[in-house]
């Protein structure tokens, strides 16, 4: 079985380059940054806060620390590693704000004995996407990630669909590698748990609607 | 090796960072488990379907406006601190 492939590949001396211009001043170099990254920083934050009008606040206000902060990037880390941690970080705060009875916090470790332990072991179709309408497939998708605790589907998608990779995620996140790890496989089984019910084989063939 | 032991190692099979050793015993265990071989590869499918799912794409007006907004805003910061 082959391996997963991280997604995000950087031409990296090039992007130092926008982000030394921009800290000299260059808004045009770093209009590029945002063009090279809005999407990305779109899409994590409204997974984190799951409201479409948070998420435009936060690509707003992490471009915009970031500008502002510039000056303390290093460039120990990537430039979008660094972006990431500011827009996790504005995501994280809207949540708290929007839901003030739940504690969200990255370091939440939802800890039940059994949830890592696969009870749905039946194989899936061939190709369970294609059972579902494009709209289905997104509805079913949206519902089972928004099911994760909010510390899990962050890592899953800085790693999963964002591509970071663990030490990247980690330092996003201001976690620990092991704690990557650990929340990544549980949120990549509990996401698999739970899909197995939409996507597994059925007997009779045709399953919806 | 137990069906737990393999779990405990899923994740770092399928990103591909494990010792010849090790990825060699999990693929024997693999090979005679069924039910791991089910979770495996599902597990697989389901990174795979919500990294090509494109959920919450950004539109095209939105990413304008959006960017618009943000260059108005560090152009007023490069222009210094509004005088109360």
């Amino acid at each position: 079985m082959g391996t997963i492939q991280p997604k995000v590949g950087e031409p990296l001396t090039e992007e130092l380059q926008l982000v030394q211009a921009a800290k000299g001043g260059d808004v045009s170099a770093f209009e590029d940054l945002v063009k090279r990254y809005d999407r990305n920083v779109f899409r994590i934050a409204q997974h984190i806060t799951q409201n479409r009008e948070d998420a435009e606040d936060v690509v707003q206000d992490a471009f915009l620390k970031a500008y502002q902060n510039l000056g303390q990037f290093q460039g120990q880390s990537k430039f979008y590693t660094w972006l990431v941690r500011i827009a996790v970080n504005e995501a994280l705060m809207r949540l708290r704000r929007r839901r003030p009875e739940r504690m969200v916090s990255l370091d939440e470790d939802v800890k039940t004995e059994d949830d890592s332990v696969p009870r749905e072991v039946a194989d899936w179709s061939p190709n369970p996407e294609q059972q579902y309408s494009q709209a289905e497939l997104k509805d079913i998708l949206t519902r089972t990630i928004q099911g994760l605790p909010p510390s899990f589907r962050t890592v899953f998608v800085l790693r999963d669909v964002e591509g970071l990779s663990t030490e990247e995620a980690a330092e996003a996140l201001d976690l620990s590698i092991p704690a990557v790890k650990s929340r990544l496989l549980r949120a990549r089984l509990q996401l698999r748990e739970r899909l197995s019910r939409y996507f597994q084989k059925r007997n009779g063939g045709d399953s919806n609607q | 090796m137990k069906c737990s032991e393999f779990l405990q190692e899923l994740t770092n099979y399928l990103d591909g960072v494990i010792d010849a050793r090790t990825k060699s015993d999990l693929e024997d265990h693999l090979a005679w488990c069924h039910n791991c071989y089910v979770v495996c590869d599902t597990t697989k499918k389901t990174i795979e379907i919500y990294r090509d799912s494109q959920l919450y794409e950004l539109p095209d007006d939105l990413r304008t406006r959006l960017r618009s907004a943000i260059m108005a805003k560090c152009q007023k910061k490069k222009a210094g601190p509004e005088k109360v």
